[in-house]
């Protein structure tokens, strides 16, 4: 870097805000103040914090990552689009055209699934054929799955409410909508890292993650027909799992980036591919950001689910499976950031131990589920 | 430190045994599963309760121990280390640090020095000038907070373990102690002496308590390895009502109850109603919703004899959760209630991609035990179900609860009663009707088709032989016949042939039962015989039903009953708080970087010795030396904004 570089004092942060900026932030409000409008009779004290806590979020981040801006737009107009739709009566699922075939909540889902294999395949050709036009290609594709997934998910909100008024919930409540909601962070999280350190390599690392997400998804839609909506039991209906399960999803879909990076890591170190991913100092690091936002997180959303808990249980910890699990990998990963950050280390090994730390995980969020009983068991197989 | 990571580790690995073996079920549910001597081995070992076995809480007394004595050996240096600004390095001490720069300035060192400050100011440094001979020490800092990251974290680890440890089992241990016992009879509360009763004023215990509508309680039971402990309240809790409401799919809605809190001491009482995720907290004891049962509802039953005799049975009252001695057919049974459910939403069809949720009304469970103490289990739907068209009452019996019910469809009649079956079954049953039901068939069958003597013989004996036989034992008793008595290969077209007969006998016998009860006859249409065919299948049936009476609910006058967890946790709010600090110390650790500037200013040689330092060599820091380097360079041009 040459010193004669020029360096300019930026301006304040609200001063470098643009006018989309501003468009952005007020459509946010008004959408939030409206849903108070309409719905605020029907939401206790804590959902209407809920409400205006993440439209200032959804505002700060769009604030911070501009890309966020055209994402939520665009979710957000074609979530619309599908309500204006439907009319109100859930049979128009299959008989309106853009219903049926684009933008139910079941058709967005399988465009989501659909677009997130496409883009795996794109990122692959992008480092097999070191094509940049098609990195980038895989990477919009990533965008479009998301979109998808978001409108999925808002539309599936909907939908629940046409089932009945009180089936009506928040889709993250069983293993089928948290594989999506999974999905869409890991996207996210990924999409984040490689705008902020130009590395959309990793996007070859960290798809074929959510390919194998997605897979399971399919057959869980298909061979156990999991996409049904279905109401919720007592114990799940608080606002609690609003906040709860979004920020285990952050700490889950930011773990498994990791152990993407970890693995492109390994790769470089081994001389495979080394030339076409980022170097060897940016995966470390990326990797220790990724794993320390995932701990940040998953603390988050293990104290929250103890608060949760003591409400609903009578309990803040019981010793449940699934408590035990994620004291387990929370303790993995706080010893991870331990050694490195304390104790100082580096290397393979770090890589290596975020790998394993990917299947702890795995098993805390699939494997209690499917091999263990206990409280948590919303989602069995 | 490798002392705590060792018990970490065996921790974790304890953690993961604790959640493979189901943990606090029954003790001989565990003998069942690993036989008595592995049992014995695990008990010792606690792995029954992993999370409470002595050990377990050791290890985690010594984790806190290691982590305070970690902290107090730290932290005054930590806090040192943050207070410092270094600002006695010397000139070759900074030349040592791997990132510094050395400028050339060509502008008055006053100016300079003016500059600094300003720039540091606005970039959140706080800085401390040391003036030497000839040279000017600028020792600046930012993001001191990072660490408290460290010392907030270990501190919230220890707050958060302790608080576990207050509302962990160690008060109940420390009792157990000084002489408090388990109680393991099944005993009523009342009874349970002294020593295995806890004193209100305990300070922290988790249990259950079941209340039916309309009653009270004012303990709990706490589970203890393979008993209980009674732990008295300071009050009284009574249930009003208790509310269960369902999805139109039958999946439950919500549970609620209304309480009354009636305090022991004040007299005063407090009315709530309680949910799923809305407890109620009385003074420093919350009470959860945990589960329902029944609360002892009143059943009236009509039973229907099922033996040869058909003895007419006088009804029956009972409440759920009784245990009723009885007589059937000259043997003595324990008839014992278990459970009524008023509402079972079933899934009626068949096609699995068609769902057709509707609520079947009430069903009762009871258990018929022998003198010899062994029981088969029922469960009786109280109201008639269509199947395939028809109307049937369905019993469900079962030898073990881990089998699934087999249901006996017991056919109604076309005024929806059991009085055609029972009709029916008696005159089957009854041998002295047997050569009138015979004659009747051979009258009937040989209107139409010529038959000689000897094949009239003939018919009418095997007739008579299928009706004996049946009456004995069923389809098996007729299968078993068959077998002794033909050929091989002819069995299969025979059997055909029998149970073609068996249908005409029985419509015969229908007949002639509702010719005797001045029935009007019905003829032998689809229905008639579908009838006559369902009630042959069920009386075969009956005989693999192993009860000699089916029990039929004409009413009932439901009591419910809510299952309360009751808990005093005083370690709550310290856990609370030391999650508030971990949070902290995370976002403290992980978001605020702490860096280190030193920018020495030599007057005579006109020159600025720049070094930086962080405690995290990190990409971030790189990039934020590149950013200072030319910031620094900037202040050192004549023309500059800052004066």
């Amino acid at each position: 870097m040459e010193l004669t570089e020029k360096y300019n004092e930026p301006a304040p942060y609200i001063k470098r805000l643009s006018w989309f900026d501003w468009i952005y932030g007020l459509l946010v409000l008004g959408g939030v103040i409206t849903a108070l409008k309409l719905y605020g009779q029907y939401m206790d004290t804590y959902e209407k914090g809920i409400l205006i806590f993440s439209g200032c979020g959804l505002v700060a981040l769009g604030w911070h990552w501009k890309s966020i801006r055209v994402l939520t737009i665009a979710f957000t107009v074609i979530s619309l689009f599908s309500i204006y739709l439907y009319q109100g009566e859930i049979l128009n699922a299959d008989k309106n055209y853009f219903l049926k075939y684009l933008i139910s909540s079941q058709s967005a889902i399988m465009w989501m699934s659909t677009l997130f294999f496409m883009a795996t395949g794109g990122s692959w050709l992008g480092i097999l054929i070191r094509s940049d036009f098609s990195a980038r290609v895989a990477q919009h594709l990533t965008w479009c799955a998301v979109t998808a997934g978001f409108t999925g998910m808002m539309v599936r909100w909907y939908e629940s409410y046409l089932m009945g008024v009180d089936v009506g919930h928040i889709p993250i409540s069983n293993l089928y909508e948290v594989f999506i909601l999974f999905c869409i962070i890991t996207a996210l999280l990924y999409l984040y890292y490689q705008t902020r350190y130009a590395t959309q390599q990793i996007g070859a690392f960290v798809l074929p993650v959510i390919s194998a997400a997605v897979g399971f998804l399919l057959w869980y839609t298909f061979d156990r027909q999991a996409h049904e909506i279905q109401p919720l039991i007592p114990a799940l209906q608080s606002y609690w799992m609003k906040i709860h399960v979004p920020a285990n999803f952050i700490g889950y879909g930011a773990f498994s980036l990791a152990a993407a990076i970890a693995i492109a890591y390994l790769f470089s170190k081994k001389g495979i591919l080394t030339s076409r991913i980022p170097s060897i100092e940016i995966l470390d690091d990326l990797m220790y950001k990724t794993i320390a936002i995932g701990f940040t997180f998953f603390t988050i959303a293990t104290i929250l689910g103890a608060m949760w808990a003591a409400e609903a249980w009578g309990s803040y910890w019981s010793w449940d499976p699934k408590e035990t699990w994620a004291l387990i990998v929370w303790l993995n990963y706080a010893a991870w950031l331990h050694m490195r950050l304390v104790k100082g280390l580096r290397g393979p090994i770090l890589a290596w131990w975020a790998l394993v730390g990917f299947f702890v995980t795995l098993f805390a969020f699939l494997g209690v589920n499917m091999f263990l009983s206990g409280l948590h068991s919303y989602g069995t197989l | 430190m490798r002392f705590a990571v060792s018990l970490l580790t065996i921790l974790a690995i304890a953690s993961i045994v604790g959640t493979v073996l189901k943990q606090n079920e029954p003790y001989p549910n565990y003998v069942a599963q690993f036989g008595q001597f592995w049992f014995g081995f695990f008990e010792m070992l606690g792995l029954y309760d992993v999370y409470h076995a002595a050990w377990f809480i050791v290890i985690l007394t010594f984790l806190i121990l290691s982590t305070s004595l970690c902290i107090y050996r730290n932290v005054p240096g930590m806090l040192r280390e943050m207070r410092s600004f270094r600002e006695h390095a010397t000139e070759s001490s900074l030349q040592h640090i791997s990132h510094n720069h050395l400028y050339t300035f060509s502008i008055d060192h006053q100016v300079l020095l003016k500059r600094l400050q300003v720039h540091l100011t606005q970039k959140k440094y706080r800085f401390k000038l040391h003036v030497s001979e000839n040279k000017i020490l600028l020792a600046a800092k930012s993001g001191s907070a990072h660490r408290w990251g460290y010392i907030l974290t270990h501190i919230a680890i220890v707050i958060i373990c302790l608080g576990g440890l207050i509302d962990g089992n160690i008060p109940l241990k420390l009792q157990q102690l000084i002489g408090k016992k388990i109680e393991t009879r099944g005993i009523p509360q009342s009874q349970v002496p002294p020593e295995s009763r806890l004193a209100a004023n305990n300070v922290s215990f988790r249990g259950n308590v079941t209340i039916p509508e309309g009653s009270s309680a004012d303990v709990v039971f706490l589970n203890v390895g393979e008993g209980y402990m009674v732990q008295e309240l300071p009050f009284t809790v009574t249930l009003k009502k208790f509310y269960i409401e369902h999805y139109s799919t039958g999946q439950p809605k919500s549970f609620a109850s209304d309480l009354i809190v009636t305090d022991k001491l004040s007299g005063s009482a407090t009315e709530q109603t309680i949910k799923v995720n809305h407890p109620l907290i009385y003074k420093d004891v919350a009470i959860y919703q945990a589960s329902f049962g029944d609360g002892g509802t009143l059943l009236d039953l009509k039973i229907l004899d099922l033996t040869n005799t058909h003895k007419k049975q006088p009804s029956l009252q009972g409440r759920i959760h009784q245990t009723l001695p009885v007589k059937f057919d000259n043997t003595d049974y324990t008839l014992e209630l278990t459970d009524f459910r008023p509402l079972n939403v079933e899934n009626l069809t068949n096609n699995p991609d068609e769902k057709k949720f509707r609520n079947v009304g009430p069903t009762f469970q009871y258990k018929l035990r022998n003198a010899q103490g062994s029981a088969k289990e029922f469960n009786n739907y109280m109201l008639p179900l269509e199947l395939d068209g028809a109307w049937y009452l369905l019993s469900g019996v079962r030898d073990s609860p881990n089998e699934s019910f087999r249901y006996l469809r017991l056919p109604l009649d076309e005024e929806k009663t059991l009085n055609g079956y029972t009709m029916l079954r008696r005159m089957l049953f009854d041998q002295r009707i047997h050569p009138e039901i015979i004659r009747r068939f051979m009258q009937n069958s040989t209107k139409n088709n010529k038959l000689d003597e000897t094949m009239r013989t003939k018919l009418a004996q095997s007739a008579a032989q299928i009706l004996h036989t049946f009456s004995k034992g069923g389809y098996d008793a007729i299968a078993d016949f068959l077998r002794d008595s033909v050929p091989e290969e002819e069995q299969e077209k025979a059997a055909v042939v029998y149970l073609k007969l068996l249908e005409v006998i029985g419509l015969e016998t229908y007949q002639l039962a509702r010719q005797r009860m001045n029935l009007k006859p019905i003829g032998s249409n689809e229905s008639a015989i579908r009838f006559v065919r369902d009630s042959l299948n069920t009386i075969s049936d009956s005989f693999l039903y192993g009860s000699p009476v089916y029990l039929q609910l004409t009413g009932f006058d439901e009591v419910k009953a809510t299952g309360l967890q009751l808990t005093r946790s005083p370690g709550k709010n310290l856990v609370y708080l030391g999650s508030l600090l971990l949070v902290l110390g995370i976002f403290a650790m992980f978001y605020i970087h702490e860096r280190r500037l030193w920018l020495l200013i030599k007057p005579a040689e006109n020159k600025l010795l720049l070094a930086m330092s962080s405690n995290r060599k990190t990409l971030d820091f790189e990039k934020d030396f590149g950013q200072k380097k030319i910031a620094i360079s900037n202040l050192l041009e004549s023309k500059n904004g800052i004066n």
